[in-house]
C-alpha cells in the first residue's frame, strides 16, 4: 500500500499440486514504480506464483493484496481489471487472428463488445476502433513488429511471438506488468532496446514490473531489487550485487556441488 | 495452385446445373409448370437451412463451442412456433397439445394482423425458447472442457425428441402437430403461395444474415474468435470467458430457433421423426464444414450445395436405375455425403469460402483507408487470406 510503497503483497502463499508444494509459504512485496526481478532454478515455482497472482490458479492458502485489496481467488479477467497483466512463458498467441487483432482485442470496455452496439451505434464502434487501431500500431512499432501487423499471428517466429506477448500487456493501461521470461529467444540487440524502453515506461508512467528471467545480465541491467525463489520458497531478496554474493542463492542454483567444491 | 481458385465457382455451377436440368429433363422441359415451382421449394428450404447453418457458424465457426445437438434447437424452434400460431386443440381427446395461442395473438384486426402478427410472435417465442434452453445448458457445461458440451447436446436432443413422443399432452406425441397456419396465406392463390413463401424465407435469411454479419464482424466477434483460438489468452486479455462463451452459444441457438420457426410455417406440420440426429444435426454440420466454417457467406453457400446434393440424389430415383442401386439410394446418399465431408476436411479444411482474415469490419475499413492515404513503410505486402499456393 501507499504507506510502505508496496503495490503487491503476497503473504504466506501456498499452492500444492497433489502433495507437491509448488509454492510454499511465499511472502514477498513488489514496490510501486520498481522493476522487481524474480529468479530461481527451473521448477522453483515462479510461473506458478504468477498464475496465482493473476488468478489463473487458486491458492491453497495465503493472501495476495494489490493496492491494499485482497485479490486472491479472483478470476483472471477481474485481476486484469484491477490493473495486473501478465505474459505467458510459452507464448499463447491467437493463431488465426492477425497480429493487429491480437492486440486490438485487449482494451477493456469496448463499445463494440456488446452485441447491440454494432447493430445500433456503428459510429461509436467505428470511432473507438480507430483509436484502438492507432494505439495498436504504436505498440507494434514499439516492439518492432509493425511490418507484420496484418499477418496471422501463427506465422510469427517464436521470438516475435514473445514480443507479441509483451505488446499485449502494453495495450491496456496496467499498474503492474508480470513478464514471464520476456528475453527468452529474443534477439539481444532488440532486447537491449526493449529494456531501455521498459525502463522508460517504468520511470515515466510509473508502471511497476515484476519480471521472471534466467538471463543474469538482463536481470542485473534491468531489475532492482531481485527476489530469489527455490523449491517454492523465497530464499533471498536484494540488489543484484547482493544476490550474486549470497551463499544460499549459489547453493540453490548449484546444489551440493557448490558446498562440496569449497 | 490455379485449380483451387475454381473449386468454389465450379461446385456452385455444378449443383445449380444439376438442380435445374434434372427436374427439367424428367418433366419433359416443362419449366412453367414443374421446374419453376420445384426450384422455388428447393430455394425455400435452402434459405431456411442456411439460417440454421448461420446459427451454427456463430457457435462453432466463431465461438468454438461444439454443439452436436442442433436437432434440439431446430425442434424447439419449430414446435414453439407451431404452438404459438395454432389455435387450441379442437378435439382434445384425439389431438392434444399445450398452448395453442394463435387465435389470441391477433391484436390489430384492422391491419389484417392475423396474417402476420402471430407468426412474428411465434418466431420471437421460438428464438427466446431456444435462447433459454441454450442458457440453461451453458451453466453446467461451458465452464468445462469443450467435449462435455458436445456430449450434453447430443443427449439433450435425443431427450427432447423422446419427451415429445412419449409425453402425450405436450405436443401430440409421435403424430406431431399438423395444420400450422401460414403467413399471408389467405391473400394468395394456393398455387402461387410457394413463391410468396420463398420471398418470406429469403427475407428472413437476409435479415438474419445481416444481423449475424454485423454482430460478428465487430469487437464482439473478435472476442468470440479469440475464445475459439485460446481461452487462456482471452482471459489474460481481460475478457470474461464464460460470459462471452454463453453469449455466443445463446445467440447461435436463437438463430437456430428462428430457422426452426420458419421451417414449421413452411411445412405446415412438424413431427418428431424430422428431428433425428442424422437429419437435423449432421446435415447442418455438413453444410458449415463444406461452405467454410467461420464465414457467413460460406454457411449460406454450404446450405445450398449440401441441400442441392441431397435433392439431386432424390431426383435420381426418377430415372431407370438398376434395382440394386434403386433400393439402396438412401444409404448411398448418406455415404456420399459422409465421404464428401471427409474429403473437404482432408483436402480443403477451410471449406469452399475460407474465413475472413480480419474479424472487425471497421478494422478492415481502416486498413483500406490508411493504405490509400499513407503508404506505410512495409517490407511485405499483407497477403490475402487465400490459401498458400
Ligand atoms: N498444473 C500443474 N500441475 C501439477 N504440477 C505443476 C503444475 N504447474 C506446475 N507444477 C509443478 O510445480 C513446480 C513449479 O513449476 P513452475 O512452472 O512454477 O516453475 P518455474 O519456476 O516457472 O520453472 P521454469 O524456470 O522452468 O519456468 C514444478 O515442479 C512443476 O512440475
Ligand atoms: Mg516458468
Amino acid at each position: 500500500m501507499a504507506e510502505n510503497g508496496a503495490l503487491l503483497r503476497v503473504e504466506n502463499l501456498v499452492k500444492s499440486f497433489d502433495g507437491l508444494r509448488a509454492v510454499n509459504n511465499c511472502t514477498l512485496e513488489v514496490r510501486k514504480g520498481c522493476l522487481t526481478g524474480l529468479i530461481g532454478p527451473n521448477g522453483a515455482g515462479k510461473t506458478t506464483l504468477f498464475n496465482l497472482i493473476t488468478g489463473f490458479l487458486k491458492p491453497t492458502s495465503g493472501r495476495i493484496h494489490f493496492n491494499g485489496e485482497r485479490i486472491d481467488g479472483l478470476p483472471p479477467h477481474l485481476t486484469f481489471r484491477k490493473g495486473i497483466v501478465r505474459t505467458f512463458q510459452v507464448p499463447r498467441e491467437l493463431k488465426s487472428m492477425t497480429v493487429l487483432e491480437n492486440l486490438m482485442l485487449v482494451p477493456s470496455d469496448q463499445a463494440g463488445e456488446r452485441i447491440w452496439n454494432p447493430w445500433l451505434f456503428g459510429f461509436r464502434v467505428s470511432r473507438q476502433e480507430r483509436q484502438i487501431y492507432d494505439k495498436a500500431l504504436q505498440i507494434l512499432e514499439f516492439v518492432d513488429l509493425q511490418h507484420l501487423r496484418d499477418e496471422y499471428a501463427s506465422s510469427l517466429s517464436s521470438g516475435q511471438k514473445k514480443l507479441l506477448e509483451l505488446a499485449r500487456t502494453l495495450m491496456c493501461d496496467p499498474q503492474l506488468i508480470l513478464l514471464d521470461e520476456p528475453g527468452a529467444g529474443v534477439n539481444p540487440a532488440l532486447m537491449k532496446r526493449l529494456v531501455e524502453r521498459l525502463e522508460l515506461l517504468c520511470h515515466e508512467l510509473g508502471i511497476t514490473f515484476f519480471v521472471i528471467e534466467h538471463d543474469m545480465d538482463l536481470i542485473t541491467r534491468l531489475c532492482n531489487p531481485v527476489i530469489v525463489m527455490s523449491n517454492g520458497e523465497v530464499i533471498a531478496e536484494g540488489s543484484p550485487e547482493e544476490i550474486k554474493g549470497d551463499e544460499r542463492v549459489l547453493e540453490a542454483y548449484l546444489g551440493g556441488q557448490y558446498l562440496a567444491g569449497t | 495452385m490455379r485449380l483451387e481458385r475454381w473449386i468454389t465457382p465450379a461446385a456452385f455451377a455444378a449443383v445449380t446445373l444439376a438442380v435445374i436440368i434434372m427436374p427439367a429433363e424428367r418433366s419433359g422441359w416443362a419449366f412453367r409448370d414443374s421446374v419453376i415451382p420445384f426450384l422455388a421449394s428447393f430455394a425455400t428450404t435452402v434459405a431456411i437451412f442456411a439460417v440454421i447453418s448461420l446459427g451454427l457458424n456463430v457457435q462453432w465457426g466463431y465461438t468454438g463451442v461444439f454443439n452436436f445437438g442442433i436437432a434440439a434447437f431446430f425442434m424447439v424452434g419449430a414446435y414453439t412456433a407451431a404452438i404459438f400460431t395454432k389455435p387450441p386443440p379442437a378435439q382434445p381427446e384425439f389431438v392434444s397439445y399445450v398452448g395453442g395461442f394463435g387465435d389470441k395473438l391477433d391484436f390489430l384486426p384492422f391491419l389484417s394482423s392475423d396474417q402476420w402478427l402471430p407468426f412474428l410472435i411465434g418466431t420471437a417465442a421460438a428464438a427466446v425458447m431456444c435462447g433459454v434452453l441454450a442458457f440453461l445448458l451453458s451453466i453446467p457445461t461451458l465452464r468445462l472442457r469443450e467435449d462435455y458440451l458436445a456430449i450434453v447436446t447430443i443427449g439433450i436432443a435425443e431427450l427432447l425428441r423422446n419427451v415429445s413422443i412419449e409425453e402425450r399432452g405436450l405436443v401430440n406425441s409421435a403424430r406431431g402437430l399438423t395444420g400450422i397456419p401460414r403467413p399471408f396465406h389467405d391473400f394468395f392463390d394456393p398455387g402461387d403461395y410457394r413463391f410468396v413463401y420463398f420471398g418470406i424465407a429469403l427475407g428472413v435469411l437476409a435479415l438474419v444474415y445481416l444481423a449475424v454479419e454485423r454482430g460478428i464482424r465487430s469487437p464482439w466477434g473478435r472476442v468470440l474468435r479469440a475464445l475459439r483460438e485460446d481461452e487462456l489468452t482471452t482471459a489474460a486479455s481481460g475478457k470474461n470467458v464464460f460470459a462471452f462463451k454463453t453469449q455466443g452459444f445463446v445467440f447461435g441457438a436463437m438463430i437456430m430457433g428462428i430457422g426452426g420457426s420458419v421451417f414449421a410455417y413452411e411445412r405446415g406440420s412438424v413431427s418428431p421423426d424430422t428431428f433425428t440426429h442424422f437429419f437435423a444435426t449432421f446435415i447442418f454440420w455438413a453444410m458449415l464444414i463444406m461452405g467454410g466454417s467461420g464465414n457467413n457467406k460460406g454457411a449460406v453457400l454450404g446450405a445450398y450445395i449440401v441441400w442441392g446434393l441431397w435433392i439431386i440424389s432424390l431426383q435420381l430415383l426418377g430415372y431407370d436405375l438398376p434395382q440394386f442401386l434403386r433400393s439402396r439410394i438412401f444409404f448411398i446418399r448418406d455415404f456420399i455425403l459422409g465421404a464428401l465431408i471427409i474429403a473437404v476436411l482432408l483436402l480443403r479444411p477451410q471449406g469452399l469460402l475460407p474465413e475472413e482474415r480480419r474479424v472487425s469490419i471497421w478494422l478492415e475499413r481502416q486498413l483500406k483507408r490508411r493504405r490509400r492515404l499513407w503508404p506505410w513503410p512495409r517490407r511485405r505486402e499483407p497477403t490475402e487470406a487465400a490459401p498458400v499456393d
